[in-house]
């Protein structure tokens, strides 16, 4: 370990995305070289040519730890929190070596680093009534509720609303109205509350929002942005769920109906059938959907992108009529799959927060010690520590 | 000219509780915060909050050790107060929604904390600041009819009436440089502590003491100013906190040689002796030569004892802390630490409704002093006290305010006076106008850091002190001319830094004046000069107001008595 408190300080070139509104002039780069040990951090960075060179610079912080969520930015293009990122990741990622910090986005740029958050990200926290709506009666002491639940629910309550997730969704850069990552993992927050009185009703809620839960595209950018592993795309897909599998929630959207056919269509086929998918969702998850009214309507308005995929050759005109075949063992299998899963008498449900608890612990810990403390002083050759910064 | 019944400065747990009560109470609130107030530094707070909740404790036992922790510098009847009502606290945040940490049952589950003689600490993973503040937060948000919030609106002083009152306070909005002046009835100060006139530390880089700068200047008096705590375990390079809950869980204290020396200073209680104890016991083996790390700076924390499973569920941010900013997983080799500035136990003197000696002003949490840490915090009774302590100001500031007018004040010349000062600051020269040239703000502040940390730590004597006053003094006439390069309106950090510098020397002048008069050792005040605990002379608080006696823009020094109800002082051992 002693190796990431040796290392000398190196030079890191900044290319800072600066804009001045009162200026009048359009946003501009700007560079700084600074001199850091390469575990330090990009905000670390930021601020060294803030304090040494240029006061101007604007950037909201306050912990240095990942805790307070002031620091959210994009590095290198990508969402990130500045002082989350080490400065030799960020070089390794960094195109000709220089660090480029700017604004987030999906939000308007205040000044240099600030966004609005009050305006996208805060708005929509307000969105989805953001409060316990405790179950009564309310106990003289504490709620009794099982320990799982409590951390079950404390993945979502670790967000720490930076923004990251909001900056890169792709959903809301095409429906700036979508509610959105953080204020939807927000939601969960209450709904997987054993505590909370109106799960129905703020699923119901979410449901029927055409940007809600449906309007996500599953496109990962806010698990990989997220710097606390809340998982906000876990959590919407678990708020669907809820909506649909315990609650039977049929929204309006279709999202139920959508989600259903996907799944009846794989279990029917073994593969996705997307010239049924269309039906199915809007006309009811059987083969005679497509003589549906509503059906016929989405059908006919997606038939242009469905001919331009068979004229590009990306769905062959048999495939697109009789959908995929796949050797029937292999229907078998997945068919298996479906009976054993819906055979379990609860849902199983993977919580990514506690990660890696079932690893076996290498060497006893005694050993750990007694190795770390001869090689401090100055006994064997240094092992290489892992640098976990993330870039 | 916005009017409330209560305004409330700062946004972290003491200032968020503080407004749900009084506006429970039926006031007309208003709480501003220079940074959104879940950015508030209460965020980082981890390990968890005390209260005697389990059927086999008893809240006088958790007095008697808050009592013993405070060296018996605390306030026996604030003391008795904070923890009687923190069980019943405790049990109403649980009802708003945070989610403690379960056992088994489906019960509050609790953990074991330094000086503390059983387990009482709740918990919500190693988030509990953060669930605590975000849980309040939802609070506002869901009284946002009755609670006006002012986010991102720096303080820059408090406005009095002619009568000596304290009725309001002038604010700047941070992204548009507007200047306003809010009129209240009553003003609670909830600005944290002055963890930044010191480097390193545990504080953000928000904690500027602003709220005690504030206060200091409007005629309150400051008491225990001397008392700073640092926390046995922050990281060597960035001073970053590991929560007290890793030694709670059971990981060990190691020096070079792999001994566990915490047994030389506390046989009992070993690594979860109170923190002033594992400070010291810590500094000495590193001044003896016993340290770890390239200048056997540091010392180890062995958190590979715990279970694995245990640690990655209760100690996750730590596991992300030792990954993310030392380059060391936890869960399987020690982490090299040392003790670091982490809490004022000092503040603004008030009574136990939160009232200071100024006539509508109230403090409250670690801006405050009541006093009920003394001469050394116990960890976890900070959150207990911001949030007791915000909920009674809150309580007591909306019944006065029901009982009154608003207050007639003409705002303009303090208004006027607040922003020539910005104006004063913006116009500062770069190259001084002929005198000698200007430093920067950071440079300043750098070297007050440094200054405090270096004579004003774990270990203090005459001369030391002496030498930082002098800086201190040296560092106010620089920080007069620092010169700043944000000449704008919009978000200038710059020029908010330099006021900001200005609290932290108020902060810094007063925690050393006070450091030199006490001449004895207690709690977090070691002199080895005067090396031991003198109860005749000494059993009683510091206060330090500014000009009477000391001459005007002078720090005064006064005293007063220790509160002792039951626990009559006894020599101190873990
Ligand atoms: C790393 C760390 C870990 C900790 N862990 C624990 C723990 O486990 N248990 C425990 O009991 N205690 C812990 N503490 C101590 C505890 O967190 C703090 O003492 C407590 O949270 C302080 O709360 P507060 O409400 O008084 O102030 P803060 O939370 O610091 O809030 C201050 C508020 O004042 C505002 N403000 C300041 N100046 C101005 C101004 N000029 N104008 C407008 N607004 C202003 C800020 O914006 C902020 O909203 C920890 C502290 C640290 C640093
Ligand atoms: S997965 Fe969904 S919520 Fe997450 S970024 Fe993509 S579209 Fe947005
Ligand atoms: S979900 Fe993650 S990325 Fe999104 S705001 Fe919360 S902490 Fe930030
Ligand atoms: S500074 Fe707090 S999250 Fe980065």
């Amino acid at each position: 370990m002693a190796e990431v408190y040796d290392r000398p300080p190196e030079k890191f070139k900044l290319r800072l995305r600066r804009y001045d509104p009162e200026s009048g002039d359009a946003p501009y780069w700007d560079e700084h070289t600074v001199e850091l040990e390469p575990h330090r951090s990009v905000l670390e960075a930021v601020l060294q040519a803030k304090d040494r060179y240029d006061g101007s610079i604007g950037i909201r912080c306050s912990c240095r730890q990942a805790i307070c969520g002031s620091c959210g930015v994009r590095v290198n293009g990508e969402p990130a929190l500045a002082c989350h990122t080490h400065l030799d990741a960020a070089k390794a990622g960094a195109r000709e070596g220089v660090i480029e910090v700017e604004p987030m986005g999906n939000m308007s740029v205040i000044k240099d680093l600030i966004v609005d958050m009050d305006a996208v990200h805060w708005k929509k926290i307000q969105r989805v009534t953001p409060w316990l709506i405790a179950k009564q009666p309310v106990p003289e002491r504490e709620y009794i509720v099982s320990k799982e639940s409590m951390v079950d629910v404390t993945q979502t309550m670790a967000c720490i609303q930076c923004g990251a997730c909001v900056s890169d969704c792709l959903a809301m850069e095409v429906d700036p109205g979508f509610i959105g990552p953080a204020a939807l993992a927000k939601a969960y927050r209450f709904v997987g509350d054993p505590r909370d009185d109106q799960q129905f009703e703020r699923l119901n809620d979410l449901a029927q929002d055409p940007q809600g839960i449906f309007d996500c595209t599953h496109c990962f950018k806010c698990v990989e942005a997220c710097p606390k592993d809340v998982n906000p795309m876990g959590q919407i897909m678990r708020l669907r769920r809820i909506a649909t599998s315990d609650h039977h929630i049929v929204d309006q959207n279709n999202g139920e109906r959508h989600e259903a056919a996907l799944t009846g269509l794989v279990r029917d086929y073994g593969l996705l059938h997307e010239a049924e998918l269309i039906p199915r969702s809007y006309g009811g998850n059987s083969w005679f959907a497509k003589f549906h009214p509503a059906a016929g309507k989405e059908l006919l308005s997606s038939l242009p992108t469905a001919l331009k995929g068979v004229l590009r050759g990306k769905i062959g005109l048999k495939t697109a009529v009789f959908g995929h075949k796949i050797p029937s063992r292999d229907l078998k299998a997945v068919q298996s799959i479906y009976d054993k899963i819906e055979s379990r008498p609860e849902r199983y449900e993977l919580n990514l927060y506690i990660a890696g608890e079932d690893e076996q612990l290498e060497k006893p810990s005694g050993d750990a010690v007694a190795a770390a403390v001869t090689h401090e002083s100055g006994g064997k050759e240094p092992d290489t520590t892992e640098q976990g910064g993330r870039a | 000219m916005p009017e409330h019944d209560v305004l409330i400065i700062g946004a972290g747990l003491a200032g968020q509780r503080a407004a749900l009560a009084a506006a429970q109470a039926g006031a007309s609130v208003a709480i501003m915060s220079k940074v959104h107030p879940v950015r508030s530094h209460s965020v980082a707070a981890a390990g968890g909050i005390n209260a005697a909740i389990s059927v086999d404790d008893d809240w006088h036992s958790h007095a008697y050790d808050t009592v013993k922790g405070s060296d018996y510098l605390g306030d026996q009847d604030a003391i008795e107060i904070m923890c009687s009502e923190a069980p019943q606290e405790v049990m109403d945040l649980e009802h708003m929604g945070v989610t403690f940490h379960r056992n088994e049952e489906g019960e509050m589950d609790l953990r074991a904390f330094g000086g503390a003689s059983m387990k009482r600490t709740a918990y919500v993973a190693d988030i509990t600041g953060q669930a605590l503040l975000h849980v309040l937060y939802e609070q506002l948000m869901k009284h946002h009819e009755t609670v006006a919030r002012y986010e991102e609106w720096f303080a820059t002083s408090l406005l009095l009436g002619e009568d000596g009152l304290c009725c309001g306070a002038i604010a700047r909005e941070v992204r548009s440089g507007h200047m306003e002046a809010f009129t209240a009835k009553n003003v609670i100060l909830a600005c944290g502590g002055a963890g930044q006139a010191y480097k390193p530390t545990t504080n953000g880089l928000i904690v500027t003491g602003d709220g005690i700068a504030m206060a200091y200047r409007a005629g309150a008096p400051l008491m225990d100013m001397e008392m700073v705590q640092y926390h046995p375990t922050t990281l060597v390079e960035t001073g970053i906190l590991i929560t007290e809950g890793a030694r709670g869980e059971g990981a060990h204290l190691l020096n070079a040689a792999g001994e566990r020396f915490m047994e030389k200073s506390a046989p009992n209680k070993m690594e979860l002796a109170s923190r002033d104890v594992v400070s010291r016991a810590e500094q000495i083996e590193i001044d003896e030569g016993r340290g770890v790390g390239p200048d056997g700076a540091g010392i180890f924390l062995d958190v590979s004892v715990v279970p694995r499973k245990r640690t990655l569920e209760a100690l996750r941010e730590i596991v992300n802390l030792g990954r993310d900013f030392a380059g060391v997983d936890i869960t399987r080799e020690p982490i090299m630490i040392r003790p670091g500035q982490h809490y004022i136990m000092g503040g603004v003197k008030t009574d136990v409704d939160g009232r200071t000696p100024i006539e509508g002003l109230y403090a409250a949490g670690e801006v405050a002093c009541v006093s009920v840490h003394g001469g050394n915090r116990l960890g976890a009774n900070s959150l207990l006290d911001t949030l007791i302590f915000g909920r009674r100001a809150g309580e007591h500031a909306a019944a006065r305010a029901a009982s009154m007018a608003m207050p007639g004040v003409d705002a303009n010349a303090g208004l006027r006076r607040d922003a020539a000062r910005i104006d004063a600051i913006l116009a500062r020269d770069r190259d001084g106008g002929g005198s000698a040239s200007p430093r920067r703000v950071s440079e300043i502040k750098s070297e007050l850091g440094e200054t405090m940390n270096r004579h004003v730590a774990v270990f203090r004597n005459e001369q030391g002190l002496q030498s930082a006053l002098e800086t201190i003094g040296r560092l106010k006439e620089e920080a007069e001319r620092a010169y700043v390069d944000d000449r704008g309106t919009v978000f200038n950090q710059d020029v908010l830094g330099a006021i900001e510098l200005d609290f932290m020397i108020d902060c810094a002048e007063t925690t050393v004046v006070a450091a030199i008069e006490r001449k004895e050792s207690r709690g977090a005040q070691y002199r080895t000069d005067f090396p031991e605990r003198n109860d005749e002379q000494w059993l009683k608080h510091i206060d330090i107001s500014l000009g009477g006696d000391g001459g005007a823009g002078r720090p005064h020094i006064t005293y007063s008595p220790v509160t002792i109800t039951q626990w009559q002082p006894e020599e101190r051992k873990y």
